[in-house]
Formats: C-alpha cells, sequence, structure tokens
C-alpha cells in the first residue's frame, strides 16, 4: 500500500486483490459462503437470501449513482420489470421450450428488456442531474407500477393481485427449497460484483467517474456523454433487473406493489449506508439494511416477552431506526461503512509502526 | 493543421471573439496572448467545441469540425488543457492519465465485465505506454499512486500535460500552462513543451499571459486584445508591432 511505486510487474501492479487482506478476505467469504449453505438453519438461509437479491441490485445502482453520479429513486421499477419479466416470459414459453432450459432463454432475455427500458429512463439524464433526475425516474417507477396493475394487462400480468412465479429449472434441477435458490443467488451475487469490480478497473467504468467527477473534462477527453450516461441506465438497470429476476423464481408470488417507491429508497439507503462508489459498499450496506429489521423484531420479542399485543409496535420502530440510521450515516459517516472499514484496515496496516 | 477562419463569439453584450483568422501549423508551436479578458480562453473553448461560434469555422487535418461536440473534436486528436487545471482531484494521478488513453482503447462493456482476456490486455498495454511516453518522460514516477489532492500546484499542471499527453494527440492546446508557477517550474514546463514537440511532432496551441516563454518557444504567434485580432506573425515581427506594444506590453506595464 504505502510503497506502491515500485513497478516490479504492471500486471502484479493492476491486480484487483492486490494485498493480503484482500485476498484474504475474498477467499474467507467464499468458504464462510459454501459453509453457509450447508449448515445455516433455514431463518438465516432466507435473510442471505434477502441479502443476496437486494445486493445484486444495490451493485447496479452503484454502477450508475456511486460511479456515474447520477441519482435515482426509481430502481424498483427495473427489479419490477426483471421479475415481471422473468415470469411472463417463463409462461409464454412453457411447452414451447423444454423446461430445464427455459432459464437459459429466459434470463438473458429479462435483464436485456430491463436494460433497454433503462435507456429510456436514462434519458432525461442528458438534461438534468441531481433533484431533477431524481424526480425523473421516480415518475417512470410509478409509471411501471401503473402499467403492471392496469386491469387491460392484468391477463399477463396478473393486476394488482400479483401473479405466481415459476421455480427456476437448470436443466432439470428444480431449485424449490430457499437452500437451493440460495446457492443461485450466493453465485450470482458473487458474479455481479465481480463484474461491477472489473468494470470499474477498465475503460469504461473509469469513464462512467471521470463523468462523476468532471463531465467538461471528461468530454474533452473523448467520452461522450450521451452514450456513457445512457450506457450506465442500462447496465445498473440490467442488475436490477437480474435482482428482480432472482426475486421471481425465489418468491412463489410477486405483486406490483413489492416494487414501489420503498424499494427505490431501499437501494439507495442500502447504498448510502454501506458506501457509494465503492465496491463492497453493496455489501456492507445490504447486510445492515436488512438485519437491522429483524434485529429490532428479536428484541422486541425480548422486552415484551412476545405478547401478541406489541406486534403491532414492530412496524413503525423498523420504519424509524431505518429513518435514523440513514440520517446518521448522512450526517456523520456519508461515505459509508466501507470509509469504516477503510480507516481500520490502513491501521492494521501500519501497526506497529504508528497509529492509523 | 488546424486553421481558424473569421471566428466571431459573443455572450449577450460581450463580444469575446470578432473575426479571428489564423493558422496552427503542423509540428509547430503557434503562442497566442493577449491581456487578461482578451479573448483567449473563450477561443480555446470555442476551438475544443463548448462555445458554439456566431460565425466562422473551424478546421482540423482540412476538416470542418464546427458542429462538433467536443468528445467527437477529441476523438479526432484534439487535446488540451485548463487555465485552472480540471484535473479528476479524487482519482490518482496514474487513473487521471490512464483516462487520457479513452479514445485510444476499444474495450467494450461486455469485455469490461469479464476483464480477462481483450479489456486485460488492453488494460497492461496501456500501462506500459503510459509508463514509457508519458510518466518517465514527465519525471512524475514518483507521485503515479498520489490523489491529485496531495500535489503541489507545478505538479498538477504537469498531470494534466500528461492526461492530454496519454491520448496521443495531433494537435496539443495548453492554456496558460505556466501561470502562477515559480521560475524554475516554468522554466521545466518550457523544456517540456519542447521536448513534446521535438519528440512527438504534435501541434502546439498555446495560451499563455507570460511573454517572454512564448517569445521564446513560439514560431508563430496570434495577439488578441478585447476580442480582436491586432496581430499575427513571428516573435520579431511581433514584438516590433506598434498596435502590439501599446494594447499589450502598454497594459502590462
Ligand atoms: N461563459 C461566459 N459567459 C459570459 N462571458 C464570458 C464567458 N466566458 C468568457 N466571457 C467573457 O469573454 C471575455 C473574454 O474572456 P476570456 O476568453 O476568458 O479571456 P482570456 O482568457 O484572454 O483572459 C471576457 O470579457 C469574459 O468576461
Ligand atoms: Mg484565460
Amino acid at each position: 500500500m504505502i510503497n506502491g511505486n515500485l513497478k516490479a510487474s504492471y500486471a502484479a501492479d493492476e491486480r484487483v486483490l492486490n494485498n493480503t487482506y484482500k485476498q484474504t478476505f475474498v477467499y474467507g467469504m467464499m468458504l464462510a459462503l459454501a459453509l453457509f449453505a450447508g449448515f445455516a438453519n433455514d431463518y438465516m438461509i432466507l435473510i442471505a437470501c434477502k441479502m443476496g437479491i437486494l445486493l445484486i441490485a444495490v451493485v447496479g445502482v452503484n454502477i450508475l449513482t456511486g460511479y456515474t453520479g447520477l441519482v435515482s429513486l426509481g430502481h424498483g421499477a427495473f427489479v419490477a420489470i426483471g421479475a415481471y419479466s422473468v415470469t411472463m416470459l417463463e409462461n409464454g414459453l412453457t411447452g414451447i421450450v423444454p423446461e430445464s432450459l427455459t432459464i437459459f432463454v429466459v434470463l438473458p432475455l429479462a435483464v436485456a428488456i430491463t436494460a433497454v427500458v433503462g435507456v429510456f429512463v436514462g434519458l432525461p439524464s442528458l438534461r438534468v442531474k441531481g433533484l431533477y433526475l431524481a424526480v425523473a425516474t421516480l415518475a417512470a417507477n410509478f409509471i411501471v407500477i401503473f402499467l403492471i396493475e392496469q386491469d387491460a394487462f392484468a391477463p399477463w400480468t396478473g393486476g394488482v393481485v400479483g401473479i405466481n412465479t415459476h421455480d427456476a429449472n437448470i436443466l432439470g434441477w428444480v431449485l424449490d427449497t430457499n437452500r437451493e435458490m440460495f446457492v443461485l443467488i450466493a453465485v450470482v451475487a458473487f458474479v455481479s460484483l465481480l463484474a461491477a469490480q472489473n468494470l470499474i478497473r477498465t475503460r469504461v467504468g473509469r469513464a462512467f467517474i471521470a463523468i462523476r467527477d468532471r463531465d467538461y473534462s471528461a468530454e474533452i477527453l473523448g467520452i461522450s456523454l450521451l452514450r456513457y450516461k445512457l450506457t450506465s441506465f442500462a447496465l445498473s438497470a440490467a442488475y436490477c433487473g437480474l435482482a428482480g429476476a432472482m426475486f421471481a423464481y425465489f418468491y412463489s408470488r410477486i405483486l406490483p406493489e413489492q416494487f414501489e417507491l420503498d424499494l427505490s429508497l431501499e437501494l439507495v439507503a442500502a447504498l448510502i449506508v454501506g458506501g457509494m462508489g465503492r465496491t463492497m459498499g453493496p455489501v456492507f450496506g445490504v447486510m445492515i439494511i436488512v438485519m437491522m429489521p429483524e434485529v429490532i423484531k428479536v428484541f422486541a420479542a425480548y422486552f415484551t416477552g412476545g405478547d401478541a399485543a406489541s406486534a403491532r409496535y414492530i412496524a413503525p420502530l423498523q420504519e424509524i431506526a431505518f429513518g435514523l440510521l440513514l440520517v446518521f450515516f448522512l450526517l456523520k459517516e456519508p461515505l459509508g461503512i466501507n470509509h469504516i472499514t477503510d480507516r481500520i484496515l490502513r491501521a492494521a496496516n501500519r501497526w506497529p509502526f504508528a497509529r492509523g | 493543421m488546424l486553421r481558424i477562419e473569421d471566428l466571431h463569439l459573443s455572450f449577450g453584450g460581450i463580444k469575446a471573439l470578432q473575426g479571428i483568422s489564423f493558422e496552427a501549423r503542423p509540428g509547430e508551436i503557434t503562442g497566442v496572448i493577449g491581456p487578461n479578458g482578451a479573448g483567449k480562453t473563450s477561443l480555446f473553448n470555442a476551438i475544443s467545441g463548448f462555445y458554439k461560434p456566431d460565425r466562422g469555422r473551424v478546421f482540423f487535418d482540412g476538416q470542418d469540425i464546427t458542429g462538433l461536440s467536443p468528445d467527437r473534436r477529441a476523438e479526432l486528436g484534439i487535446a488540451r488543457t485548463f487555465q485552472n487545471i480540471a484535473l479528476f482531484r479524487g482519482m490518482t494521478v496514474l487513473d487521471n492519465i490512464k483516462l487520457g488513453g479513452h479514445t485510444r482503447l476499444k474495450t467494450n462493456v461486455w469485455q469490461a465485465l469479464r476483464y480477462f482476456g481483450a479489456a486485460q490486455r488492453e488494460e497492461l498495454e496501456l500501462r506500459r505506454d503510459i509508463e514509457e511516453r508519458v510518466i518517465n518522460f514527465l519525471e512524475i514516477d514518483h507521485i503515479r499512486k498520489y490523489p491529485i489532492t496531495m500535489l503541489p500546484y507545478g505538479l498538477q499542471k504537469r498531470v494534466e500535460l500528461g492526461r492530454a499527453l496519454a491520448m496521443q494527440p495531433k494537435v496539443l492546446m495548453l492554456d496558460e500552462p505556466v501561470a502562477g508557477m515559480n521560475r524554475e517550474e516554468t522554466a521545466d514546463m518550457a523544456r517540456f513543451i519542447l521536448d513534446v514537440q521535438e519528440q512527438f511532432g504534435t501541434t502546439i496551441l498555446l495560451v499563455e499571459h507570460d511573454m517572454h516563454m512564448v517569445m521564446d518557444i513560439c514560431s508563430h504567434i496570434v495577439v488578441l486584445n478585447f476580442g480582436q485580432q491586432i496581430a499575427s506573425g513571428t516573435p520579431a515581427e511581433v514584438s516590433g508591432n506598434q498596435d502590439v506594444i501599446e494594447a499589450y506590453l502598454g497594459a502590462a506595464a
């Protein structure tokens, strides 16, 4: 870290896992996930699946907001499009494509559809920024949910009452338990994260960051704002579409109300808490955002002795905690948890020579 | 290489440029001088595509580029630096300079997501090229991993030159590259600019407030005053011109 000037080999210097902490962490995580899939109880598996699905989406939001500097309050819509595309395509292809192969057609198609919609939702970003863009994307979220709920489309979307989904079937392996879905979600989330990290260290990701940091400088280097802003929207939408696809395979039924503003806000909140524009930011953020309501539930049960009447305080408590958490991070740690771990790692790196 | 024809530009009532015409000849250093507010930066902005001129044309390599966006002009081979440094302050020196390589690289989104294969080859090739042709050349090896904010002003100017060089430009436009520098830093920068011209054969357009440097290194000089082109010629011709002595040297004195 400190004597980063040795240029023994550019290849070594360009590696992602360029120190032992990062290597240990990543391989450790992989091992932990494998053990987790085998030994965790059903409740833990359920929570982990929720985290994994949300993580895939937040990694996408990070590309747009964290790296390209474009704010969106409408990414819940892309999760919806992914989830509904998968389900409707599965329905449509039943009997046409063999069941064991459907996912290989449906998943890429659903992601591609979401990416294309992402481009259209991103069009306002060519003219407006910040709050105005946030409102424009919010509007897109409303429109998508509105369309899904229309009676006219209900034969395909299920309308306001939702629609039953299919189980994922990979070459005959039917993922009909949460534990099996966890394996798929974990692999997809891991690859998603890796791909995002790859993106960021190459030409495309650098162009995103350049646009975020100083857009006229980016132009002067030959970066087309039009092309890269729309690319960023498409990519982040694609990630959310993939998350939506996992969502549809995981739950047995999907409802339009699950993809409203609440979800869009949750995605942004997870990013803020975890750390924007950092690889691990979404991971930390998603852990906190998914775990917090659960922790509150456990505490509430402990203090009230599990009496049924107290259950109605849990939901408002969870929302207050969510709000307080966001305010705390915005005010005290705007760079998120990733910034805290940075400080700890730096200190560890210097020890015992100095205090970081 | 770069030809300006009868360029007019105004901001509301302010006539920033009024009929500028000159040519930056291939491989030469052309200077643009004039007192503060003369329109030098506006001229650069019109050439790089940020300002749309009211009248007149800009030709690059014989091609009319007046209607092109800044990024298209950059792709053609026009690089520039800014009077008030426009580096990406949160990034390291190396990442800033890598961004200069953007137009030369081909990695698409799909390859970037996978990294291994085409993207990795291109990244390593870029790194090698930058190390040799920019970092060693500008003697900034020791700061390659530093964030921009940690660097003194003079070095930031040098890094911005490096980022422009990473584009391997045909035309390099420098807006006051030595403004605010001490004498030693100025001499260094002048040497780098001459080296760029010599080693890479780059056509250079230099805006500078500092008359001595311009007289020393430019083969052709254009003088602006209140948006008007009051003289153009060799350093000797320009410095003997009565209008220039009155307008520019008079104002500076
Ligand atoms: N974006 C702008 N809006 C309004 N006026 C401008 C703008 N840019 C430059 N000007 C005006 O144009 C004139 C020329 O400015 P400039 O090109 O910056 O001069 P120089 O670089 O020679 O000091 C000045 O009067 C300046 O105030
Ligand atoms: Mg100026």
